[in-house]
């Protein structure tokens, strides 16, 4: 099986943000950058695939250089080539725009599935894998838990998340899956995979190369645009309602009933 | 010329979701604003009875896609109606619940239509000649709010998350027009099937949907101490969540997991018991409308958010809260 994952490096969950003086992006200083953790499940999943049926896997990524960190992660961690996609003119892509540099790059790609994280830590859009498959033509499966291939077939059986509970969906192959949390635990990347990471030369690819005209990608070539950014408002200091248990109960009842009427 | 608010109606069991009937009261206000029209749009099977109920809360005309082939959701399906039903209505805003089904679908047909698309927010505004959507969406977990506009116009596509705006009174004197469209599936074999629908979350409301939420932590101490909260959470018509130490421990479905790699929700009231307020936890629901916390620990983080907290172990506290709520309901 030949798979590929659309991966991206995002800010550690951890750390804390804080928008810069223009409110047009973040401070970057400080910031340990790693493989967003949906894309980490992608990353498992697709090696696991490949342990079980053999192929290969391939990872690819729409960013400047220092994202290479988050490539060789996935390397170190077993996927056999990594891709990066970069261009000064990607600036400014919003999640459609971003599909479409990664479509582009995919179209003249043999692959049986391709695996993204359901939404990046970073803009939390959740729209590029299935912006992806929409621009390839392909079925998708989102917010996946399980997934169980039939090569033979060209089937999957992928178990997603919904609202209810879960639903099974059975998918012909090639498809676009995007992981949820629970699909697996991802695997540390080994001592040996990361001395053999170093070494894979890692293909880059510009907007020439991928025939993007430069109006198709960037803020020019996309129809959102961030505005500014700003810090969440701050919630006014609360209170602390004192006294024996029973007494406190019965005042934070009484209050959540007449003040804050929300009972 | 494009015009008008078109709301995407989500159905379950025969009625239109919470998300979308507030969706709708919303998108009435904006259309009111801009002298256009609400068109609802609602794809299934056996929905027609939902019409009445979308005029009440604000729909000019109800667009129906009926179809044996749309009775479940699927991604084509849906995706090939919707797209249909927005090229003949061509509105210039067209808003989603931002649920599970409203996140699989519209990047979909956003990217096939051309529109740009904001996905998960929580305010919208209608500004300046009065077709130009602006939205605020949080990132990095809420720790950030984006403001995002749709700078060369087109369809501007919004998914919007449940209890962010208000729920308008139902106008029983409203009708509306009510329209249907043919839908005519492709003739190819489908590309997805859905084997099986396992329902874990069975009577117990939704965590993304529900108006009160009664949370646990790490300070459960145990799947079987959840009992407490699912009795309080029964009196109040609440849903039961947890925080990523719970899920963790196995005592809850991830599928009730606030927080940043869980939900992301809005209660009007979120009742935080034996959570100490991780940081990742408290993006899931810092923009409830009020808080509760519940923690033995005056140290713990929660008690910086919320906007009452009792000093006090939960497995004492919590159970007087049921019996004086039950006491004060006439129980």
């Amino acid at each position: 099986m030949k798979v590929i994952i659309c991966l991206k490096q995002v800010p550690d969950s951890e750390a804390s943000i804080v928008v810069r003086s223009d409110g047009q992006g973040i401070e970057e200083q400080g910031i340990t950058f790693v493989v967003n953790p949906y894309d980490e499940y992608a990353v498992e999943e697709a090696i696991q695939i490949k342990e079980q049926h053999g192929g290969e896997v391939t990872v690819v990524t729409v960013g400047p250089p220092a994202t290479e960190k988050a490539l060789r992660t996935a390397l170190a961690m077993g996927a056999d080539s990594a891709l990066r996609l970069w261009d000064e003119t990607f600036v400014g892509s919003d999640s459609g725009a971003s599909a479409a540099i990664l479509a582009r790059a995919l179209q003249g790609m043999e692959f049986d599935l391709i695996l993204c994280g359901k939404q990046a830590i970073d803009d939390d859009c959740a729209q590029v894998g299935t912006a992806l498959a929409e621009l390839l033509d392909l079925p998708q499966a989102t917010v996946i838990t399980e997934l169980e291939l039939d090569p033979g077939a060209r089937k999957a059986k992928a178990h997603r998340e919904v609202d209810e509970g879960t639903e099974v969906l059975e998918v012909s192959l090639p498809a676009v899956f995007t992981a949820q949390k629970g699909l697996n635990e991802p695997r540390y990347p080994s001592l040996r995979g990361m001395m053999a990471a170093k070494k894979v030369e890692i293909e880059v690819r510009d907007s020439a190369s991928l025939g993007l005209a430069p109006d198709a990608v960037g803020a020019g070539g996309s129809k959102t645009r961030i505005v500014s950014l700003s810090p969440p408002p701050t919630r006014p200091p609360g209170q602390i309602i004192e006294g024996e248990v029973a007494d406190a109960v019965k005042e934070l009842v009484r209050i959540l009933r007449e003040e804050a009427k929300v009972l | 010329m494009p015009n008008g608010v078109a709301v995407f109606i989500e159905m379950r069991k025969g009625e239109a979701r919470r998300v979308s009937l507030e969706l709708l009261s919303q998108a009435r206000e904006f259309a009111d604003t801009l002298g256009k029209d609400v068109v609802a749009i609602v794809c299934g099977k056996g929905i027609r009875d939902a019409a009445g109920t979308l005029a009440q809360y604000g729909a000019d005309r109800v667009l129906l896609v009926e179809h044996d082939a749309l009775e479940h959701y699927t991604t084509d399906a849906y995706a090939s109606a919707l797209t249909e039903a927005l090229r003949r209505q061509q509105p210039a805003i067209v808003l989603f619940g931002a649920t599970v089904l409203g996140k699989d679908l519209a990047p979909r047909v956003a990217t096939r239509i051309g529109a740009g698309l904001a996905t998960d927010c929580t305010d919208l505004n209608v500004t300046g000649d009065g077709q130009t959507l602006k939205a605020y969406r949080p990132m990095y977990g809420g720790k950030v709010i984006a403001e995002v506009d749709w700078p060369h116009g087109g369809i501007q596509m919004a998914t919007v998350r449940p209890n962010i705006f208000p729920l308008g009174e139902p106008d029983a004197a409203r009708t509306a027009e009510t329209e249907t469209l043919e839908f005519v599936p492709s003739p190819e074999p489908a590309r997805t099937a859905i084997v099986e629908m396992i329902e874990t979350v069975g009577e117990r409301i939704n965590v993304a949907d529900a108006e009160v939420v009664v949370s646990g932590g790490r300070g459960m101490k145990g799947a079987e101490n959840f009992k407490i909260l699912e009795e309080l959470a029964d009196l109040l018509s609440a849903a039961v969540g947890a925080s990523r130490s719970a899920v963790d421990e196995g005592w809850r479905d991830h599928a009730d997991q606030v927080g940043q790699t869980g939900k992301v929700i809005s209660p009007n009231l979120y009742i935080a018991c034996g959570i100490s307020g991780a940081i990742q936890h408290l993006v899931g629901m810092s923009s409830s409308k009020c808080i509760v916390a519940i923690n033995k620990d005056p140290e713990a983080p929660i008690f910086k958010i919320a906007d009452y907290g009792i000093v006090a172990d939960l497995f004492e506290a919590v159970p007087i809260v049921t019996q004086e709520l039950r006491h004060i309901l006439g129980e």
